[in-house]
């Protein structure tokens, strides 16, 4: 069981790192993007624009928390 | 610079990091404990590494290619975040920087202080080890490769030459130094890695969700430099003592 736990951790610190906000602002934009698309509108900004939200966003949590120790992240 | 030139440097920085990480870890357990065993760890990572390529490559391939861009983009742009976000942190002085100096001497010491039974042929400390390092680092490589490769026509064989490329050279250094890749600035090697990867993955991700990008290939430039100038001016602002909003103030750290 610790070995599967283990396994699931490594892949959530691999995918998810230190701020899952980012993969769920991620899925979030591209839900956005994909139905104005689907709704005939020109949505190519809206992933750039999301983009940019989520990695000022993500520094300055980070930068809060900070100095910590190090994650699993690559 | 064409997309197929700008995914092969990404390919290649990208694997080239992790390769000295691996590489930081065999050189400090072979140093220590001996190099049959460190190098037997290492050769049998690299053996399972080829077999999950092998299961992994075959299964993606039946995959249709937009649902691909749109799995492979989200994938690649939240990866790229995180080693982007990590990296300002760093420059800013909010992270220290990751030392592979460091590294290697808390390995050296770890490894000297495992004791070791006698007779034994293989010393199954440096082998988990050797085998660990090598066979993580490779899985992060692997899934550069699959997932560059999957996402576009000929990206495969691209990204696996860019790879073989960064191994070729990480292997050189490595035989030639003997000693951790100290002098490889590593932060600078993730945020240029994370730039790109976001950057690919912003592109990909709208693609495959049915957007058409205006100047087709010629956004994802575009898309980088966006990326860069925000970097950047987030660096600074770390720098300065304030966080992006403004909010709180910053420990001075290492300069990057």
């Amino acid at each position: 069981m610790s070995r599967v736990l283990a396994f699931a951790r490594f892949w959530y610190a691999f995918i998810f790192g230190d701020d899952w906000l980012i993969a769920a602002g991620v899925a979030a934009a591209i839900g956005v993007t994909a139905a104005l698309a689907d709704g005939g509108v020109a949505a190519w900004w809206v992933m750039p624009i999301a983009v940019i939200a989520l990695l000022v966003g993500s520094v300055r949590r980070g930068s809060r928390r900070a100095p910590r120790n190090e994650s699993e992240v690559p | 610079m064409t997309r197929g030139a700008l995914l092969f440097v990404t390919a290649f920085l990208a694997s080239g990091v992790e390769m000295v990480e691996a590489l930081t870890i065999v050189l400090a357990v072979g140093v220590t404990r001996g190099w049959r065993s460190t190098l037997l760890g290492a050769g049998v990572a690299v053996i399972a590494l080829a077999v999950l390529i092998a299961a992994l490559g075959g299964a993606i391939s039946r995959v249709p290619i937009d649902v691909l861009r749109l799995a492979v983009g989200a994938l690649l742009l939240i990866f790229g975040l995180q080693w982007l976000r990590k990296a300002i942190l760093r420059a800013g002085g909010q992270l220290p920087l990751h030392d592979e100096a460091a590294s290697f001497l808390a390995e050296r010491a770890n490894a000297a202080g495992a004791v070791r039974a006698p007779n034994e042929l293989v010393d199954w400390y440096a082998f988990t080890v050797s085998f660990k390092g090598v066979f993580l680092e490779g899985v992060e490589v692997a899934f550069i490769v699959i997932t560059f490769g999957a996402a576009r026509s000929h990206g495969v064989a691209i990204a696996a030459a860019a790879a073989a490329a960064a191994l070729l050279i990480v292997l050189a250094a490595g035989v030639l130094v003997r000693a951790p890749l100290s002098r490889v600035p590593e932060n600078t090697l993730k945020f240029t890695v994370g730039l790109l990867l976001a950057s690919f993955g912003t592109f990909w991700s709208a693609e495959g969700a049915g957007v058409s990008w205006p100047g087709g290939d010629a956004a994802l430039i575009g898309i980088l430099a966006l990326l860069l100038l925000t970097s950047l001016a987030a660096v600074r602002v770390l720098r300065r003592g304030f966080d992006p909003a403004g909010l709180s103030p910053a420990s001075k750290g290492a300069d990057a």
